[in-house]
């Protein structure tokens, strides 16, 4: 069983072939990373799989599951306050006042920020405003998790903190998650598998299981080991593209 | 005070950038800001009373004609004790706030039409911004002709010069939602009226106050020039009152009511400018 399911996708954008037949399955609450050097449509397939953009070729099959997508940037509204924000997909699903204010106080507990509620996004630091981009995406109640590059913006030290935050959330909330990064230790630090895909077109090269287990550290021996294996395996990549 | 849980969630909450959190506002009292923004603006205003001083005592024109700060804020001071004067400007701001509710009505309406469908920005687009160059003062001959000289002719011409202003505001603000904000509109599902509600008209608020505020300016003064070349029998408002002070060759009053238009001018702004602040701040957009 799977909860995603693409089939030789393929993207093409005018002349240019963004992705080029993606086959990819993706079990129940699994955690992907999708790693690539930049222009290797990785944007591209969480568009696709977010419903925001058609594929030209291939089938994409997500069994009618909501799916919810967060950005680099956390993209807050700035005329809604903290718990507005995360409250905005309950209220364009008619939720009532009352349960829509229960399940903020609910969300803002799991990301940790019981207190802010009443806070303006401008008033968080930037991780704090992912962490309300993601209570965000976890008020849709959609089981796939879309992210494309949340904590690339972030220094080292909070990013480190919010894989620890994302694993847990990830784990109590049994959801599925697909995580583009080219952080290649970011990917094996939080994926169960990571798919390494080529440069356009983005065609998947190899899917890496990652051997290290839970819980991780981003500086532990076995995280940094595969990671300078891939690492390898993604230089050949870019060198492939350099001539 | 600090409970346990509220110790445990700092530490969980904070990376490197729990950093940013610790601009604390740098509060002066209020006696103190309020003379640091007031003394350049004590000190113009003095200054210009200095060089009229300086022309009037000069003979360079007759006394009557120019007359010194001392005889025009003598007249000011008798003018704005007269139940009299205050029906004036009760009038004028009747009309101005008439003339401006009227002008953001349509401006709204068509700016959110205009902004929505292609075809129709593609017709009169532009001819909203050539109507906001028009100078209100233009459209009197016509307006004298429709309405004759009549509240509705001062209206008219308070309206369509105001009202371009505004929908040019709201249909920049529609035309300048960042992209990343209507990406989350678009990953959280909303289409049509939702998006319209949830999205688009809040996100758009910053600039439809800029194109209110200069509606603002642009209805107060076709309502001055309206006021000066439309005299409606009965209506004695503060257009009509400085014709007749300048018929009767009172300069000293022609110069009060200058003044009088000059401070509802400012204190108007003023207004807007600490709703544009308050808007600023609320969003985080001030550069402090």
């Amino acid at each position: 069983m799977s909860v995603l399911t693409l089939d030789s996708v393929s993207k093409q954008y005018g002349s240019l072939l963004a992705l080029d037949r993606v086959s990819l399955t993706v079990a129940p609450g699994e955690f992907v990373c999708l790693l690539g050097a930049s222009g290797c449509g990785k944007s591209t397939l969480l568009s696709l799989v977010a419903g925001l953009d058609a594929v030209s070729g291939g089938t994409l099959d997500i069994g009618g599951r909501r799916v919810s997508l967060m950005f680099q940037e956390a993209a807050l509204f700035p005329w809604l306050s903290v718990r507005g924000n995360i409250e905005l997909p309950l209220r364009l699903d008619g939720v009532g006042r009352a349960e829509r204010r229960r399940r903020a106080d609910e969300l803002l507990e799991i990301v940790r920020l019981r207190g802010f509620g009443d806070k303006r996004p401008h008033e968080l630091s930037g991780g704090m405003r992912q962490r309300v981009a993601l209570a965000r995406s976890l008020a849709q109640e959609s089981e796939i998790l879309l992210m494309d590059e949340p904590f690339g913006a972030l220094d080292a030290m909070t990013r480190d903190i919010l894989h620890d935050e994302l694993e847990r959330i990830w784990r109590e909330q049994s959801l599925t998650v697909l995580f583009v990064t080219h952080n290649v230790r970011e990917a094996v630090r939080l994926g169960d598998r990571v798919i390494l895909l080529s440069s356009r077109p983005g065609r998947v090269i190899e899917d890496f299981p990652v051997i290290s287990p839970r819980p991780r550290r981003i500086d532990s021996r076995e995280v940094a080991d595969q990671a300078a294996e891939i690492t390898d395996k993604l230089r050949a990549e870019v060198a492939r593209h350099a001539h | 005070m600090p409970t346990d849980l509220d110790t445990v969630q700092r530490d969980t909450t904070a990376g490197l950038d729990a950093l940013e959190l610790e601009i604390a506002p740098q509060r002066s009292d209020l006696g103190r800001r309020f003379w640091r923004a007031a003394w350049p603006k004590l000190l113009a205003i003095a200054l210009v009373v200095l060089i009229w001083e300086l022309v009037a005592v000069s003979g360079w024109k007759e006394d009557y004609v120019l007359p010194g700060p001392g005889t025009v804020f003598k007249d000011l001071g008798d003018l704005v004790t007269t139940a009299d004067f205050w029906a004036g400007v009760r009038l004028t701001m009747t009309r101005a706030i008439t003339g401006f509710s009227l002008a953001v009505l349509i401006g709204t309406i068509v700016g959110a039409a205009v902004a929505t469908f292609a075809p129709l920005r593609a017709a009169i687009g532009s001819l909203i911004t050539g109507l906001q160059t028009m100078p209100s003062i233009m459209w009197f001959p016509l307006a004298i002709l429709l309405f004759q000289l009549g509240e509705k002719a001062i209206l008219f011409v308070v309206v369509i010069g105001a009202a371009p202003s505004v929908a040019n505001g709201l249909i920049s603000g529609i035309d300048y939602v960042p992209r990343t904000w209507l990406r989350v509109g678009q990953v959280l599902g909303m289409s049509g009226l939702k998006k319209y509600r949830h999205l688009i008209l809040p996100a758009s608020l910053p600039s439809f106050v800029s194109g209110l505020k200069q509606g603002w300016a642009f209805s107060w003064r076709s309502l001055m020039a309206g006021e000066l070349l439309v005299i409606v029998p009965g209506a004695i408002s503060i257009g009509v009152r400085m014709q007749n002070a300048r018929d009767l060759f009172e300069s000293s009053l022609v110069i009060s009511y200058i003044i009088v238009v000059l401070i509802i001018g400012i204190l108007i702004d003023v207004l807007f400018n600490a709703t544009d602040n308050a808007l600023r701040r609320r969003w985080g957009l001030t550069g402090s």
